[in-house]
């Protein structure tokens, strides 16, 4: 057992830059998602094609996203 | 000195029968080991194997000895350790298991994301590692800072002050990396801090840069190891990966990761901090 349909891409949700990595293991199919600065993992799902893995994970990583806060940076 | 800590996928592909060595999976998503791992390797949850689950604290001695005896592992076992996110928490874990003195453990060079890319045997099976004794040192102060040591160094500059989070954090901008809760207070960084993003220190693949390309990073900084160093990123976790690069890539001797970090510092009363 290998993981297969190995792919990477980058996009950029909500101006915040992420890097989807979508694979196979078996019969299912997972995809990961991390924001590409400082690069960790925060949104993750799996499915039975790699379609129905990214939508799920990139529906969580929206969702995340979206609460995330930018503050001004001057004192 | 960088052989002696980093193994590459294939060296750990050729040991994957060698009864000295344990090979022990640490993700941030815990979740990822059930999918598949290195064959053989044990998989360990940061967030209830690795630490104190009560106090804010590592993992104390005897629940350390516990987890690598049941682990397979004694005192002369070669640890060989890898996970996702480039290897955050392995370090996490290699950091641990040095404060508790263990001779020889090991990052496997790209972690997991590499092993998936090139596309190495994975099993679901649960490891057969006959239980084996442990006896752990005490813990090794020498690579721990903890908040007064930190406090000192802001006031008369006696360490250098690594950040390794991302640009945004260290700038205040955001309170924690985009997507995950914010888990402080305040934002910006510890007054004289130096940024020196751990994602750096990396390659694309997720293996570590040379040893000159990490030196030249740290010295356009001014961290040249001649004076004391701790890194501290949010948790603790992205510092151990630095930590790790600057004690024993760069082999600077003394080098302390203040696993409090941004979550204690960000949250204190009146603690100074600056910005951007």
């Amino acid at each position: 057992m290998k993981a297969e349909d190995y792919t990477e891409r980058s996009e950029t949700i909500d101006t915040w830059p992420v890097h989807i990595v979508t694979y196979r293991i078996g019969g299912m199919y997972y995809c990961t998602i991390d924001n590409v600065d400082p690069g960790a993992r925060f949104a993750r799902a799996e499915g039975a094609t790699s379609d129905e893995a990214e939508r799920a994970a990139l529906e969580k990583a929206r969702k995340y996203l979206r609460q995330t806060r930018r503050f001004p940076t001057a004192t | 000195m960088r052989d002696d800590v980093l193994v590459g996928t294939n060296w750990v592909a050729d040991h994957l029968e060698d009864p000295k060595v344990r090979i022990a999976e640490v993700d941030v998503d815990t979740s990822a080991y059930d999918q598949g791992h290195v064959p053989g390797a044990v998989g360990w949850n940061w967030s209830t194997q690795l630490c104190d689950t009560v106090v804010r604290d590592v993992i104390p001695k005897n629940k350390l000895e516990e987890l690598l005896g049941a682990s397979g592992i004694d005192n002369d076992t070669t640890v060989v350790l890898y996970g996702d996110n480039n290897n955050w928490f392995a370090a996490w874990a290699f950091w641990q298991l040095k404060l508790y003195g263990h001779r020889d453990v090991r990052i496997m060079d790209g972690g997991r994301k590499k092993w998936l890319a090139e596309g190495k045997e994975l099993s679901t099976d649960p490891p057969k590692a006959p239980k084996k004794t442990y006896k752990a040192n005490a813990q090794d102060d020498s690579l721990r800072a903890y908040l007064p040591e930190v406090m000192d160094a802001v006031r008369n500059k006696s360490a250098s002050l690594v950040d390794v989070r991302s640009p945004a954090e260290f700038t205040g901008e955001i309170l924690a990396p985009p997507g995950l809760p914010e888990t402080c207070q305040r934002g910006g960084h510890i007054p004289g801090a130096k940024s020196m993003p751990w994602a750096k220190l990396a390659n694309e693949d997720g293996t570590f840069k040379s040893d000159a390309e990490i030196k030249a990073l740290y010295d356009g900084v001014g961290v040249t190891g001649d004076t004391p160093i701790v890194a501290y990123c949010r948790i603790g976790e992205r510092s151990s990966h630095s930590w790790f690069a600057l004690k024993y890539l760069l082999g600077y001797k003394n080098v302390k990761n203040y696993d409090g970090s941004w979550t204690e510092w960000g949250n204190l009363v009146r603690a100074p901090v600056e910005k951007p």
